[in-house]
C-alpha cells in the first residue's frame, strides 16, 4: 500500500468514506442542476451561436472580412489558435506528467482539466480550418493520393507537421480521457434509477465491470499513455512555435521558441484550470477534494512557469541586442516603444508581474485573489501571441509596406464565440459527466485522506 | 456434485473494505482456496499476485505499435518525398530519407506515438471486453460504489463443499454471500 508521510496535508478533507465520494460526485448528476448552472448555460451558448454564425458568413464571405491585410497577413486566428491549444497543455500536464511523478493532489483535478484540453484543442482547430478560407478543401493537408500527379503536402514544412501533432493531440488526449471516464460511468449505471440514463451510462461505460484483471490492465495502460502524452505534450507546443520560428521574419526566428512556448502553454493552461475550478468547487461543492492545498500546488506551478516565461522575454531582448543583427535588434525596440508598445506592457504586466504575487503565501491560499490572478494570467498570454505574431509582422523590410492591424467585428466574434462554445460545453461537461475522477480518488483515501490521517498519528 | 450435473455453483462473498477482503484473500489461497475473481470499484494494489493474476503485456503491445507507427511514417515519407516526386523546397537536400531526416523527426515522432496509443487503447477495449454496448457482469451494482466481491467457483475447487468455503469467507470478514447457479 502507498504510504504517506504524516506532515504531507491531507489531500481529501472531511469525514469521507469510499460511499461519500460516490454521493458527492454522482449527487449532481442525479439531481437538478441548480438556477445558476441554467444561466451560465444560457449566456455561454448564446454567445456560442453567435460565434457560430460569424464562422458562418465567414466561410461563405470570405477571410477577406477579417481585418488583415496585406502585411499583417496573420492576426487574431492564429494568435487565438496558439492561445487555444496552450490552454490545452495543462490538462494533459496534470493528468500525463503528474501521474509519472506519482503526484497524488493530480486525481482531484485532472478529469476536468482533461476535459478542459479537449475543448480548448477544439477550439483551436477551429482556427486554421476557417483561415483556409475554403474549409471544405482541408482534406488537402492529408498525404491523400489524387488527381494531380504526383502532389504530396511537404513533410518539411511546421505547418505540416502541426497538422500531425495536433490531430494526435487531440486523439491521444481523447482516449486518455474516456479510458479514465470508463470506470467512472459505470458507478452512474450502478446508481441510476431512471431506466433511459442507465441505459446511456450504460452505453458509455462499454460493460465495465471491475474485474481484477481490467484494473492491472487499466493502471498499465494508464501509465504507458501518460510516457506517451508527456513527450506529445511537449512536442506539440514546440511545433506550433516552430511555425514560427523557422521562418525568416526577425522577432519570429528564434531558437528560444520551443521551451519558451512550451512553459507558456503550461502557465496559461494552469491560469484556465483555476478559472475553471474555482467556480467549478463552489457550485459543485467539491471545497473537500479541490482543497486550498491543491489551488496553492497550481499556484507554485504558475510561479515557475511564469518565471520561465519571463526571463524568456529578457533572452530574447537580450539576445535581439547582443545578435547585432539590425532587423532583430529593431523588431524589439518596436515591441516595447513602437505603436504596439501598450500591448507589450500589457504582456509584461500580466505575464511576469503578477504571477510574482503568488510568492506570498497569504496570496496564493486566496482564493479571490487566485481566481482573479488567474484571469489576468489568460489576458497577459493571449496578449503574448498577439504581439509575438502582430508586432513582427506589421513592421516590412520596406517601411512603404508597414501597417497596422485592427480587428473587425467577424475577428472579435469568432474570437468571443469560441469563448462562449467552449464554456457551453465545459458547462455540459460538468453537468453530466463525473467532474472526479472518483474511483481513482478512492485509492488516496486512506493514504491522504484526512480521517485517516489523523487516526494514524 | 454439482461438476456432475454439469451446474456451475460460485459464491459471490462481498467486503466492505478492500484490506479486508485482500487479508481475506491471503487466507483462502493459503487454505488451497482457488479466487476466480474480484470485482471492486477501484484497483486493489497487492491482490493480483494473491489470486493469480499474471502481469498484463499490454505495454509490449504499445512498442509493436509504436514501431509500426515509425516505420510506416518513415515508409511514408520516403515515398512522397523522395521516391515519387522530390522537391526543391528551400534549397533543402531530398535526395536521400538520411539527409532529408531531420525535418522529418516531427512527424515519425507523431505518428509513432499516434500508433502506439491507439493501438493499446485498441487492444485494452477488446481484451477487457469493454466495447460500446458490452453488458456489464459485475455481479452487484454495489462493487462499482464501495464494496468489494470475491468470486469463487465450486468447479474449481473441487475437493471442498460450498459450505465449507463459505464459512471460511464469514471468518475472514465478509458481510454477504451469495451463491449462484450458473448454467
Amino acid at each position: 500500500m502507498h504510504k504517506e508521510a504524516a506532515i504531507r496535508e491531507p489531500l481529501i478533507l472531511g469525514d469521507k468514506s469510499y460511499h461519500d465520494i460516490t454521493v458527492d460526485v454522482v449527487g449532481p448528476i442525479e439531481n437538478k442542476a441548480p438556477k445558476a448552472w441554467y444561466l451560465l448555460i444560457t449566456i455561454s451558448s448564446i454567445i456560442a451561436v453567435w460565434g457560430l454564425g460569424c464562422v458562418v458568413y465567414l466561410i461563405s464571405t470570405g477571410i477577406g472580412t477579417w481585418g488583415l491585410n496585406k502585411t499583417v497577413g496573420w492576426a487574431w486566428d492564429i494568435t487565438n489558435f496558439v492561445w487555444w491549444v496552450g490552454i490545452g497543455h495543462a490538462g494533459t500536464l496534470i493528468s500525463a506528467v503528474l501521474l509519472l511523478f506519482r503526484q497524488k493532489w493530480r486525481m482531484a483535478i485532472n478529469r476536468s482539466a482533461e476535459a478542459m484540453t479537449i475543448f480548448a484543442v477544439m477550439m483551436a482547430a477551429l482556427f486554421p480550418g476557417i483561415h483556409m478560407g475554403r474549409i471544405w478543401l482541408a482534406y488537402w493537408v492529408l498525404p491523400l493520393p489524387n488527381q494531380f500527379g504526383s502532389l504530396w503536402v511537404n513533410f518539411n514544412s511546421p505547418l505540416l507537421w502541426d497538422v500531425f501533432a495536433i490531430s494526435t493531440y487531440f486523439s491521444v488526449s481523447l482516449v486518455f480521457w474516456y479510458i479514465g471516464l470508463i470506470p467512472d460511468f459505470a458507478t452512474i449505471r450502478d446508481r441510476m434509477t431512471n431506466p433511459t440514463a442507465k441505459k446511456i451510462y450504460g452505453i458509455l461505460s462499454f460493460g465495465w465491470s471491475g474485474k481484477a484483471k481490467n484494473w492491472t490492465r487499466f493502471e498499465e495502460v494508464s501509465l504507458v499513455l501518460a510516457g506517451l502524452a508527456t513527450p506529445l505534450v511537449f512536442s506539440v507546443h514546440s511545433i506550433v512555435s516552430m511555425d514560427f520560428a523557422t521562418s525568416v521574419i526577425p522577432g519570429w526566428h528564434t531558437t528560444i521558441f520551443p521551451p519558451y512556448f512550451v512553459s507558456g502553454a503550461v502557465f496559461s493552461g494552469f491560469a484556465m484550470v483555476l478559472t475553471l475550478l474555482l467556480i467549478m468547487r463552489k457550485v459543485m461543492k467539491l471545497e473537500n477534494y479541490i482543497t486550498i492545498k491543491h489551488v496553492e500546488y497550481m499556484n507554485i506551478v504558475i510561479i515557475v512557469t511564469g518565471s520561465i516565461v519571463g526571463v524568456a522575454y529578457l533572452t530574447e531582448l537580450f539576445i535581439s541586442w547582443y545578435s547585432g543583427v539590425e532587423y532583430e535588434s529593431y523588431a524589439f525596440i518596436n515591441r516595447f516603444s513602437g505603436p504596439y508598445a501598450w500591448s507589450y506592457w500589457c504582456m509584461m504586466t500580466c505575464n511576469v508581474i503578477s504571477p510574482q504575487l503568488f510568492w506570498f503565501k497569504k496570496i496564493r491560499t486566496n482564493l479571490t485573489a487566485t481566481f482573479i490572478l488567474s484571469i489576468v494570467v489568460n489576458i497577459g498570454m493571449w496578449f503574448e501571441r498577439f504581439v509575438i505574431i502582430v508586432t513582427s509582422l506589421h513592421r516590412d523590410y520596406v517601411p512603404s509596406s508597414w501597417s497596422m492591424f485592427y480587428p473587425t467585428w467577424v475577428d472579435i466574434g469568432v474570437f468571443v464565440g469560441t469563448i462562449g462554445i467552449f464554456f457551453t460545453l465545459f458547462l455540459l461537461f460538468a453537468r453530466f459527466f463525473p467532474v472526479l475522477a472518483l474511483n481513482e480518488l478512492k485509492t488516496i483515501l486512506k493514504s491522504s485522506g484526512e480521517k485517516y490521517k489523523n487516526e494514524d498519528h | 456434485m454439482a461438476a456432475q450435473n454439469n451446474m456451475t455453483k460460485v459464491i459471490h462473498a462481498m467486503f466492505d473494505d478492500d484490506h479486508r477482503l485482500l487479508d481475506a484473500a491471503g487466507d483462502l489461497v493459503a487454505k488451497g482456496v482457488k479466487i476466480r475473481d474480484v470485482y471492486s470499484p477501484f484497483p486493489i494494489h497487492g491482490l493480483d499476485p494473491v489470486i493469480g493474476v499474471k502481469r498484463t503485456r499490454i505495454a509490449i503491445v504499445s512498442f509493436m505499435f509504436g514501431l509500426t507507427g515509425l516505420s510506416l511514417a518513415l515508409l511514408g515519407m520516403w515515398y512522397f518525398m523522395i521516391g515519387d516526386w522530390p522537391m526543391n523546397i528551400g534549397g533543402k537536400p531530398s535526395f536521400s530519407l538520411l539527409e532529408n531526416l531531420p525535418s522529418f523527426i516531427p512527424v515519425s515522432f507523431e505518428f509513432t506515438v499516434l500508433c502506439a496509443a491507439h493501438g493499446m487503447a485498441i487492444t485494452y477495449m477488446i481484451r477487457n471486453k469493454t466495447l460500446p454496448g458490452m453488458p456489464a457482469v459485475n455481479p452487484d451494482p454495489r462493487t462499482t460504489d464501495d464494496k468489494f466481491v470475491m468470486e469463487i467457483a465450486d468447479v474449481e475447487n473441487p475437493g471442498m463443499s460450498t459450505a465449507e468455503i463459505g464459512e471460511m469467507l464469514k471468518s475472514a470478514g465478509a458481510i454477504e454471500i451469495n451463491e449462484k447457479q450458473l448454467a
